[in-house]
């Protein structure tokens, strides 16, 4: 095999140094995995063992080796599935509506100097409120409907992608925005080509955050207010004494953050494979 | 003076327009839900500044203050060893992942049948739930130490604890406040959720009983306690970064300068 040109703009020893570092890389992957797994074994005996000596009353904490068969036997009950239907359609209205809310809005702030100025002390006030604060109104307004999850949802993660949408637009090149005045493009064209590329990584990352805080508050409100869905079984499940099920309810809500977390992750990789952020990530 | 003018019709503009604005409503349709701004005010000064403030309020504050600062000494401390540690942090980084990922409330329910729903239980889950972010964070920022900074280190023979002192915690300042900045508000809420089952007392439990009593100014001047509470924690975090952070502000403005 012939040896190709070092890749535009490295030196022959940047191509090695990068070189190298992905075969150390590569070489550690195995090793990596066997302890991850390792990790997880620990934790589920340390487990078993405060469950099976005594440490922790066994009837509150059941170990693993039962709470895990529980886990597969609840993944076999249609309830559960409705269950888990329920919180994710929560969590996605509310996270959808959000985003809406707080991108258009966040644009318009965000590129009028005198609205940006004209609304911060308001957002910075209410932005701070924890959005738990809420839940007595969201009772009282709504009861056990899906809106009162909602409400919460949607007020807690419309500021962590709104906040971060501003930054994204103040972000903007202010050189870009002028060439294309000159240009004539439109102002909505300027939405579109400047300001959006410009302020997507933001956006990304704003959603990245919200989408995990909405699914805490999606949680938070049904095992506080008792809206249908998975935090409403795990209340059933402990005011039942079903001790090992509200267990396995538990593990299976953490799989579902883990597939939340994850897919947002992706979600960003697979938007911003463009940008130097995710290039830059590549090569190390 | 033209200045000041200025920056107060800023500042108080929107304000003042929302809440005239929800005055107007109010008094041309009164609802029961939604009392008008001056009704809330009232309840504000006399639930709020009585025997309440040293029953609910301050306990409150100082579970959440209690909890957040634990898991914020946990969070540098063992986010400093796994950083430090490629295996440890392969070692720790399924479980860590899980516990990030889990939506802390659930914990809750067991939590009240292994500790019961005394203090203990609620400091535990404030610290549980916010030392996450601390934590995980903590360990990028070590993890991302610079290079160069490390083999200076090395060169010099700076290790153990003044090498952690003198440049890690330092280059992964910036890293760990931002994961300061995420638990705070994830303190707020655990603090007031764990309030709200199976006790008698703290903010939480307060603004769920003026609901279920139908005391709906009450309950509306609980809302705004909370809010002044999570506006003054998020002003306190904002002087104690700026102090912690001045040499990296300081340095970034000179980057943006130049």
């Amino acid at each position: 095999m012939t040896t190709a040109p070092p890749a535009d703009g490295h030196t022959v020893t940047t191509t090695v140094a990068i070189a190298r570092a992905r075969t150390r890389q590569r070489s550690y992957r195995p090793r990596r995995a066997i302890l991850g797994a390792t990790g997880i074994l620990i934790v589920l005996l340390a487990w078993e063992g405060v469950s099976r000596s005594g440490i922790a009353d066994a009837r509150y904490l059941p170990p693993p080796t039962e709470v895990i068969p529980r886990l597969f036997q609840v993944l076999t009950i249609g309830d559960f599935w409705i269950a888990v239907g329920q919180t994710l359609g929560a969590w996605a209205l509310g996270l959808g509506i959000a985003l809406v809310l707080a991108t258009v809005l966040g644009v318009v702030i965000g590129l009028s100097p005198f609205l940006r100025r004209f609304t911060n002390s308001t957002v910075e006030f209410l932005r701070p409120v924890p959005s738990v604060a809420l839940i007595p109104l969201a009772v009282l307004l709504f009861g056990l409907r899906i809106e009162a999850s909602l409400l919460l949802i949607v007020y807690a993660a419309f500021w962590q992608i709104f906040i971060q949408v501003l930054y994204g637009v103040a972000d903007v090149d202010t050189v870009a925005m002028a060439t294309g005045r000159s240009y004539g493009f439109s102002k909505w064209q300027r939405i579109r080509d400047i300001v959006f590329p410009t302020a997507l990584p933001y956006l990304m990352t704003g959603l990245r955050l919200a989408a995990a805080v909405a699914l805490i508050l999606a949680i938070t409100a049904q095992l506080i207010i008792g809206t249908p869905g998975l935090g409403a079984e795990i209340l059933k499940a402990q005011n039942g004494g079903q001790y090992s099920t509200m267990y396995a309810l538990l593990l299976a809500t953490g799989f579902l953050g883990i597939l939340i977390n994850t897919g947002a992750r992706v979600l960003e990789r697979a938007t911003l494979s463009w940008h130097q952020s995710v290039r830059g990530e590549a090569v190390q | 003076m033209k200045k000041a003018v200025v920056w107060i019709a800023f500042t108080f503009g929107l304000p003042a327009i929302l809440i005239s604005l929800w005055w107007i409503v109010t008094a041309i349709s009164p609802n029961f839900f939604f009392p008008n701004p001056g009704e809330i005010l009232v309840p504000f000064f006399e639930t709020w500044f009585g025997p309440r403030l040293w029953l609910d309020v301050l306990p409150s504050i100082l579970r959440f203050g209690v909890g957040v600062v634990i898991a914020m000494v946990l969070g540098v401390v063992i986010g400093v060893v796994v950083g430090l540690n490629r295996d440890l942090r392969s070692l720790t980084e399924p479980t860590f992942e899980f516990f990030r990922a889990l939506p802390a409330p659930v914990l809750i329910p067991p939590l009240l049948l292994l500790i019961g729903p005394n203090d203990a239980m609620k400091i535990f889950i404030i610290a549980l739930a916010s030392i996450w972010p601390v934590l995980l964070n903590t360990v990028e920022g070590v993890r991302a130490a610079d290079s160069v900074q490390n083999e200076t280190s090395r060169s010099y023979g700076i290790q153990g604890f003044r090498r952690v002192r003198f440049q890690v915690l330092p280059g992964a300042a910036p890293q760990i406040m931002a994961g300061i900045r995420q638990c705070l508000p994830i303190g707020l809420i655990l603090m007031v959720i764990s309030e709200m089952f199976n006790t008698t007392a703290g903010l939480g439990f307060a603004i769920i009983q003026f609901q279920r009593t139908f005391a709906i100014p009450e309950m509306w001047s609980g809302i705004l306690v909370l809010g002044l509470l999570g506006y003054g924690v998020a002003v306190v975090f904002r002087i104690f970064e700026r102090r912690i952070l001045r040499w990296y502000h300081g340095l970034k403005d000179l980057e943006n300068a130049s």
